[in-house]
C-alpha cells in the first residue's frame, strides 16, 4: 500500500490493486449487510420503470439532488465583478467556505471572499459585534475599495438587520463612515444563486444611485448586465468585444470577466477587473439596461426601471437567432447600424450548422440547469433541428415553463417536446430512462445520469468541476454559438468512434471521415 | 403623489391590551378618513378580529405552506378587507413550541413590501407581539419601516418593565435608523396612582404618556361581537376615548424621540416612589412561610 514519490499510482489505478479489491470485498462481507445482489439489481432496474417513474413524480416533501445553489453564492458572484471590492458574507465561517470552494473548483482560481465568523453566541446575542469586527479586520487586511455584504441563513433566521448594524459598524469606526458597504439580505433558504445575484446586484446599484442627482439621459448609452453564468470570463470578453465594434458606448454592470483568470506573472491578485464606482454612477444615466439573463435580475431590473431607463431582458440567447435578437437591440438602443463584420461571423455560424446538418437533424437532447440557459439552448437546439425533448429546471418556476414551452410550440421540431418547472435530477433520472434522449445537457453533477442512464453529457451549466477551463471560452454571441456547436458535434462524434471502435466486430463503421 | 406613508407599530406585554388598543384607535383613524393596512406580527394571529369580524385570518405563513412557498401567493390570497376599508393581513407564525416566530415576521414582511401591500394606503400598523424578544420581531422598526412605536401599558410592575426592554430594543436601531418612540399609551387596570405612575415613567423613558385609555366593559362587550367599540357604539364614551387617542397619534407625525431606557433598579426607585412597592427588607428575601 506504500507509495513511492518517484512512482505513485494515481486513484484511478490505485483501487484497483489486490490490497484494495480485497479490502473492499471483506468489508462488504463482514460489515455491510447489504441485500443480496439480486435484490439489488431488481431494485435498481425497477427505478427505470413508468411505475416507479409515477411514484417518483408525486414526491412532495423531499428534493434529491437539486440543480441549484443558494443565493449568498450568487451574491458573492455580484460583488466580484466591481472593482477592488471584497464580498463579506455575514453568516458562519463554513458557509463562506463552501462558496470559495464552489468557485474555485469550477475556475480553477482562488475567489476573494471574507466571513464575519458567526458562532454560538453571536446566535444568541444577534451578529452586530461580528459585523463590527469583521469589517474592521477586511477593511485593515485586505484594503479593499468596497465592501459588499450578503447574508446566510442564521444571520437571517435570528433577523441580522444589515442596514441597522453597519451603520452602527461605522460609528464604532470599523471604516470610514465614507466608505462604501452595499449590503443585500441573501436568506440561503429562499429562491436560488440566481435569486441571490438579482439582490446582491440590486443592492449595489441601489447604494450608489440613490445617492445621485437627477438623471440626465445620455443618448444612446446602455449598461449590459450578463447575469450568473459559469463560463462568464470568455462570455463577457466576447459581449465586450461585440459591443466594440458596435461602436456602442457602454457598462457592463458586474463585470467578472478579469477575476477568474488572472495571469501567472509574479504578481497575485487578489481583486482584477471589474466595474468601477465612477462607471455605476455613469450608468445612472445610460438610457436602457439590457440583461442577458432575466431570471438573474428580475428586482435589479425592476429598480433600474423605476429609475426611467428601459429595460430589456433577454433570455440567454445564443446561437444564430439568440445573437441577432441581441446585437439587434443593442443597435435600436444605441442608434448604430450592426457592421459588416458582424454579419460575417454571422454567415460562418451558419455555414457551419450548415456542414453539420446530417449529424444533428432529429437528435434527443435533455438539458437542465437555470431557466434563462435553459431557454437560450432550448432556443438553439431547435434552431438546429435538433429536439429538446426534456427541458427541466429546479429554479425555472411556471412563468418560465410557459417561456419555453412558447419556444416549442414555434418550432416543428418542439413538436415532442415537453419542460419540467421545479423538478430535480432525481426526477430527471426517471425521465432519462422512460424517454430516452440521445444527449444530456448540464453540470458536472450530471456525471451521474451519465453513468447510471448511460447517456453522454455535454458539459454546458454550473458548475463544471471536472473539466477545465471551460469558462475562458465564450459561448455567447456567433463564435460562441460556434463553441456550443463543436462542443456538441465533439461529443456526437466520440459517441460514435466509442461504439464502433471494436476490431473485426463494429469497426467496419470506425471511419476517418465522418 | 398622496401624503407620504405613515407607518407606526404597537408594541407592549402579552395581555396588556395591544390588539384591542390599536384596533379601536385604528377604526377611528379609519373614521378620519385615513386609508390602512394592519400587519398582525403574532402568530396567535388576532391583531384584526375586530376590524374582520372573523375569529382567524388565514396567515401569510399558513398559506405559504400550503402553497409551497410564500412566492407563490398572491396579495389577494393574504390580504382581506374589514370595517371602514381597513386592510388586514396577519403575519401568522408557529404553533407553539416549534420553528421560528421572529423569522415569520420578516417573510411576511418582506412579501408585502415586494406585492405592493404599502401602496394606496396612508397609514401601515404592525401590531406586535411582547417583548422584542430577537431580530424578527424588531423587524417592523428597522430603517424605513415605523416611524414611531407606541408602547402600550399599564401601572402594573411587569407592563412597565416590559415597556423599558421595548424602549432598549427602539434604543438599538434610533442611533443608526430612523425610528422613533411616539409615546405611551396607558389601558387602565385600575391599579393605584396609575396615571401618575404612568407619566412618570414616560418621563423617565423621556417621552410622553400620549393618552390615558379608561378601563370601560362596553371594550368587553364589544370584544364578544368581535367588533371595535368605535363600530359597535360609535356614540359611547370610550369610542371618544379611542377618537382622542387617534387624533393625538395623528398629529404626532414626526414628534417621536429617542428613548432613554432606564435600569431595573431606576425602576424599582420609581415604583417605590410611588409606593407601589415597599422599600426591600433583607431580612426577608429568600424565607419560606414557615421559617418566617
Amino acid at each position: 500500500m506504500s507509495q513511492h514519490a518517484e512512482t505513485l499510482i494515481d486513484h484511478e489505478m490505485l483501487f484497483r490493486k489486490p490490497e484494495y479489491t480485497d479490502m473492499f470485498e471483506n468489508k462488504q462481507k463482514n460489515f455491510e449487510y447489504k441485500h443480496p445482489r439480486d435484490r439489488i439489481i431488481e431494485i435498481q432496474e425497477w427505478t427505470k420503470t413508468r411505475e416507479y417513474q409515477e411514484k417518483n413524480f408525486a414526491r412532495e416533501a423531499l428534493t434529491v439532488n437539486p440543480a441549484k445553489a443558494c443565493q449568498p453564492l450568487g451574491a458573492v458572484f455580484a460583488a466580484v465583478g466591481f472593482r477592488n471590492t471584497l464580498p463579506f458574507v455575514h453568516g458562519s465561517q463554513g458557509c463562506v467556505a463552501y462558496y470559495r470552494s464552489h468557485f474555485s473548483r469550477h475556475f480553477k482560481e482562488p475567489t476573494s471572499c471574507v466571513s464575519s465568523s458567526m458562532t454560538e453566541d453571536a446566535a444568541v446575542f444577534g451578529g452586530l459585534n461580528n459585523m463590527i469586527d469583521g469589517l474592521a479586520n477586511a477593511y485593515a487586511l485586505y484594503k479593499p475599495e468596497m465592501i459588499a455584504v450578503s447574508t446566510t441563513c442564521m444571520a437571517e433566521v435570528i433577523g441580522d438587520d444589515l442596514d441597522g448594524f453597519i451603520k452602527n459598524a461605522k460609528m464604532k469606526g470599523s471604516v470610514p463612515q465614507d466608505f462604501d458597504v452595499p449590503f443585500a439580505h441573501t436568506p440561503a433558504f429562499v429562491g436560488s444563486h440566481i435569486t441571490g445575484y438579482d439582490n446582491a446586484l440590486r443592492g449595489i446599484i441601489q447604494h450608489f444611485w440613490e445617492k445621485c442627482d437627477a438623471r440626465t439621459p445620455v443618448p444612446g448609452k446602455i449598461n449590459f448586465i450578463g447575469g450568473f453564468y459559469g463560463f462568464t470570463t470568455g462570455n463577457l470578453r466576447e459581449v465586450k468585444r461585440l459591443l466594440g465594434i458596435m461602436g456602442a458606448d457602454y457598462t457592463i454592470l458586474g463585470d467578472t470577466s478579469d477575476i477568474w483568470d488572472t495571469p501567472t506573472d509574479g504578481e497575485y491578485r487578489m481583486y482584477d477587473g471589474g466595474t468601477t464606482k465612477e462607471e455605476v454612477r455613469g450608468a445612472y444615466h445610460a438610457e436602457a439596461t439590457i440583461s442577458f439573463q432575466q431570471f438573474c435580475t428580475e428586482k435589479t431590473l425592476k429598480y433600474i426601471e423605476s429609475k426611467g431607463q428601459e429595460v430589456v431582458a433577454l433570455n440567454h440567447p445564443v446561437g444564430v437567432t439568440g445573437t441577432d435578437q441581441f446585437l439587434m437591440e443593442v443597435s435600436r438602443l444605441t442608434g448604430k447600424a450592426i457592421p459588416e463584420q458582424l454579419l460575417k461571423e454571422r454567415g460562418r455560424l451558419v455555414d457551419a450548422i450548415a456542414d453539420s446538418q446530417a449529424m444533428l437533424h432529429g437528435k434527443k437532447f435533455a438539458l437542465y440547469g437555470d431557466p434563462d440557459l435553459m431557454l437560450g439552448l432550448t432556443a438553439f437546439l431547435l434552431e438546429l433541428g435538433a429536439e429538446p425533448t426534456t427541458v427541466l429546471s429546479t429554479n425555472g418556476d411556471d412563468s418560465w415553463a410557459a417561456k419555453v414551452q412558447a419556444l416549442f410550440d414555434a418550432s416543428p421540431f418542439g413538436k415532442n417536446c415537453k419542460v419540467y418547472p421545479k423538478k430535480d435530477m432525481w426526477h430527471l433520472r426517471s425521465l432519462l430512462f422512460t424517454e430516452p434522449v440521445d444527449y444530456l445537457i448540464g453540470n458536472t453533477h450530471g456525471k451521474y445520469l451519465e453513468r447510471d442512464c448511460g447517456v453522454p453529457l455535454i458539459r454546458l451549466g454550473f458548475p463544471i468541476f471536472d473539466r477545465h477551463h471551460y469558462h475562458r471560452f465564450p459561448i455567447w454571441g456567433y463564435e460562441g454559438g460556434l463553441r456550443v456547436l463543436v462542443m456538441i458535434l465533439d461529443e456526437m462524434f466520440e459517441r460514435l468512434d466509442q461504439s464502433t471502435i471494436i476490431t473485426a466486430k463494429t469497426d467496419i463503421s470506425y471511419d476517418i471521415v465522418r | 403623489m398622496s401624503t407620504p406613508l405613515r407607518q407606526i407599530a404597537f408594541y407592549g406585554k402579552g395581555g396588556i391590551g395591544k390588539s384591542t388598543t390599536s384596533q379601536n384607535t385604528l377604526a377611528a383613524l379609519a373614521e378620519m378618513g385615513q386609508k390602512i393596512l394592519i400587519v398582525g406580527c403574532d402568530p396567535k394571529a388576532d391583531s384584526t378580529r375586530l376590524i374582520l369580524h372573523a375569529k382567524a385570518q388565514d396567515t401569510v405563513l399558513s398559506l405559504a405552506a400550503e402553497a409551497g412557498s410564500v412566492e407563490d401567493l398572491e396579495l389577494e390570497d393574504v390580504m382581506k378587507v374589514g370595517y371602514r376599508d381597513i386592510r388586514c393581513v396577519e403575519s401568522g407564525g408557529p404553533e407553539p413550541g416549534v420553528g421560528c416566530a421572529g423569522r415569520g415576521v420578516i417573510t411576511s414582511i418582506n412579501f408585502l413590501e415586494e406585492n405592493g401591500a404599502y401602496d394606496g394606503v396612508d397609514y401601515v400598523s404592525y401590531d406586535v407581539l411582547g417583548d422584542v424578544v430577537c431580530g424578527g420581531f424588531a423587524m417592523p422598526i428597522r430603517e424605513n419601516k415605523a416611524q414611531e412605536i407606541y408602547i402600550v401599558m399599564s401601572g402594573e410592575m411587569m407592563a412597565m418593565y416590559a415597556a423599558n426592554n421595548i424602549s432598549k430594543g427602539i434604543l438599538k436601531y434610533a442611533n443608526s435608523g430612523g425610528v422613533r418612540l411616539g409615546g405611551l399609551v396607558c389601558n387602565e387596570r385600575q391599579t393605584d396612582k396609575e396615571l401618575e405612575l404612568a407619566e412618570a415613567l414616560a418621563k423617565k423613558l423621556g417621552t410622553q404618556l400620549i393618552h390615558f385609555v379608561p378601563r370601560d366593559n362596553i371594550v368587553q362587550h364589544a370584544e364578544l361581537r368581535r367588533m371595535t367599540v368605535l363600530e359597535y357604539d360609535p356614540r359611547s364614551k370610550q369610542a371618544d376615548e379611542y377618537r382622542q387617542l387617534a387624533k393625538k397619534i395623528h398629529a404626532n407625525a414626526g414628534k417621536g424621540v429617542i428613548p432613554t431606557p432606564i435600569t431595573m433598579e431606576e425602576l424599582e426607585d420609581l415604583l417605590m416612589e410611588f409606593g407601589i412597592m415597599k422599600k426591600e427588607d433583607e431580612s426577608i428575601i429568600g424565607k419560606a412561610a414557615v421559617a418566617a
